[in-house]
């Protein structure tokens, strides 16, 4: 084992036992499920982010020999090319970066909540690293819990996490200043 | 320096069927149909066929198509991947393949029932793991949504307003009334209908969104001497490019330094290299628009006007006829057919030869484009 390797080894959780086997697909949401929202369905690049986020943590990777950031998760550092990876905890605050308000047609689960937002976060301690979201009201609030006339570009956000029926914990985003 | 592809081929033979909500034929028939077509209009026939090339999202494939038409041995076929960021390079990689000799009539085609047929952003089995883990749990289902998200941030950055998209969306269906084969040929739009029309993904409403169409659409690509020797005028692929940027995402391109400037810089930068031409010659564009926004970001992108200045460039009636780049003279795909672009590689052949029916005067140099967003493809086709 070379020395990256053996880095990496130590430093990168195998896909998490916790998504590998049980975490539902897309299209496998039980009907009558709560909302019969999407389920992420993740790859083995992107399970230790949901693993972290079940234990109410916001980790993005990074590269442990060069040190840069690099979302979303990949096997290979675009910058140094090294493939020793860990997982850096950010502190969970952002701003809003863009944002849009789908309307119909939709998916039933979400037609099923009209004026919801979907939105764009850059972290603040890396802004060009930038995750899709939603802003809402509380943790566990619906996806159209905030009023469309609240959204701006540039408004100060933090992560929350939301578990949901399938399982999964997802980072939802509060306004710093509601 | 080995061989350039500059003039060294030429597009022969364009041919279509007709566009509805829904056609009764299959893909397969209306594939065959636009191709025979395409071939009479060249002069050339079907068993001269060496060549293929189509989308990976293309339903039909070289070999049903090959023998229902009665093609002879091929020797080259290619699928181009990202959907709509295909258009382009299938005519490329046909004129790179005659070039070369690996080919000598080649044949590009899109058939889709997408007016009838289902839309794929509702088959959630079908969605990649990556990078749909990021988005579609959050309510970003379809382009439209991802599309959305670039435009709302590319109008706060520049000042883009509604208005400029509705220059776009205007231009394109004053050109489909104009084009008795468009969708929308008997349907004029106006401001009021624009304004007050219902979202799809706010800040984008449904004249902001193409049309779902049924159709298909085939060209011919010979050498330039053979093009000399055909039934119609030849129209030259000048120049052709593909463009992947470096840490591009596709339609979530929401995670490199600079999100805005998208694969058409790339494929651009190419273009203009292989080209003795350049922005400022070209007479009429034919630019994707699968959604109104990617008409300024393709601006810029393709070096009409500057960072930012793409939504501006679009007042004064700068994409009318007569204005400063007619755009999308048959409408386009937001308001003739959403056929994922092809039927803007046929308008600029038709601008070239003198048979559009918003023809330009004395066209000589047309820009074609691919789906900006995506990895995407340019061609410059010149009379």
């Amino acid at each position: 084992m070379s020395a990256t390797e053996s880095v990496r080894a130590a430093m990168t959780p195998s896909v998490p036992e916790s998504l590998s086997a049980s975490v539902p697909g897309t299209t496998d949401n039980a009907p009558g499920d709560d909302a019969g929202l999407l389920l992420p369905v993740p790859d083995e690049d992107g399970a230790p982010f949901w693993d972290h986020a079940a234990r109410g943590e916001l980790r993005v990777q990074s590269c442990s020999d060069c040190d840069e950031l690099r979302f979303p998760p990949r096997p290979c550092c675009p910058h140094c090319q090294s493939f020793a990876s860990h997982w850096r905890r950010m502190s969970g605050r952002g701003r809003i970066w863009s944002y849009v308000l789908p309307h119909p047609p939709l998916l039933p689960a979400y037609a099923a909540l009209p004026g919801y937002n979907a939105i764009v976060v850059e972290l603040a301690e890396a802004p060009r690293i930038r995750l899709v979201g939603n802003l809402v009201a509380a943790p566990d609030a619906p996806l159209n819990s905030v009023g469309p006339a609240r959204l701006r570009i540039g408004a100060p956000v933090k992560a929350v996490f939301a578990k949901l029926p399938g399982g999964v914990t997802v980072p939802r985003w509060l306004l710093e200043r509601p | 320096m080995g061989a350039t592809l500059k003039d060294a081929t030429a597009i022969a033979g364009i041919g279509q069927t007709p566009f509805a909500k829904h056609l009764p034929e299959s893909e397969k028939t209306l594939a065959c149909r636009a191709i025979v077509a395409a071939l009479d209009d060249a002069g050339i026939a079907p068993s001269e066929v060496d060549a293929f090339a189509s989308y990976t999202m293309e339903e039909t494939d070289e070999v049903e198509i090959a023998k229902a038409i009665g093609a002879g041995d091929v020797t080259h076929f290619s699928k181009v991947g990202y959907g709509g960021g295909g258009s382009c390079a299938t005519v490329a990689h046909l004129a790179a393949a005659v070039a070369t000799g690996q080919a000598s009539v080649g044949v590009a085609w899109r058939s889709r029932k997408r007016g009838s047929g289902p839309r794929p952003w509702k088959n959630t089995r079908v969605q990649l793991p990556t990078p749909g883990q990021w988005t579609r749990p959050f309510g970003l289902l379809r382009p439209a949504d991802e599309i959305g998200l670039l435009a709302r941030r590319y109008m706060h950055e520049y000042g883009a307003t509604r208005d400029h998209l509705f220059n776009v969306a205007l231009a394109c269906r004053n050109r489909a009334n104009q084009n008795p084969a468009a969708i929308m040929y008997e349907r004029p739009l106006t401001r009021e209908m624009y304004m007050t029309a219902r979202w799809i993904s706010e800040p984008l409403c449904l004249f902001d969104n193409c049309l779902e169409t049924d159709g298909a659409l085939a060209c011919v690509v010979v050498s330039a001497e053979r093009a000399r020797d055909c039934r119609q005028r030849p129209v030259y692929v000048h120049s052709a490019a593909q463009g992947l940027p470096a840490q591009h995402h596709g339609m979530v391109n929401y995670w490199n330094d600079d999100p805005l400037t998208g694969p058409a810089w790339t494929a651009a930068r190419h273009l203009w290299k292989g080209a003795d031409l350049g922005p400022q010659d070209v007479d009429v564009a034919q630019i994707y628009d699968a959604f109104t926004p990617l008409i300024p970001l393709s601006l810029e992108g393709y070096g009409f006007c500057g960072r930012g200045e793409g939504a501006a460039f679009t007042e004064g009636g700068a994409l009318e006829i007569g204005g400063r780049l007619p755009l999308n003279t048959g409408g386009g795909g937001l308001s003739e057919a959403y056929v994922h672009g092809f039927n803007l590689i046929t308008e600029g052949v038709k601008q070239l030869r003198g048979t559009s029916t918003a023809q330009v005067p004395d066209a000589a140099t047309c820009l074609v484009t691919a789906g900006e967003g995506v990895p995407t493809s340019a061609l410059l086709l010149r009379s």
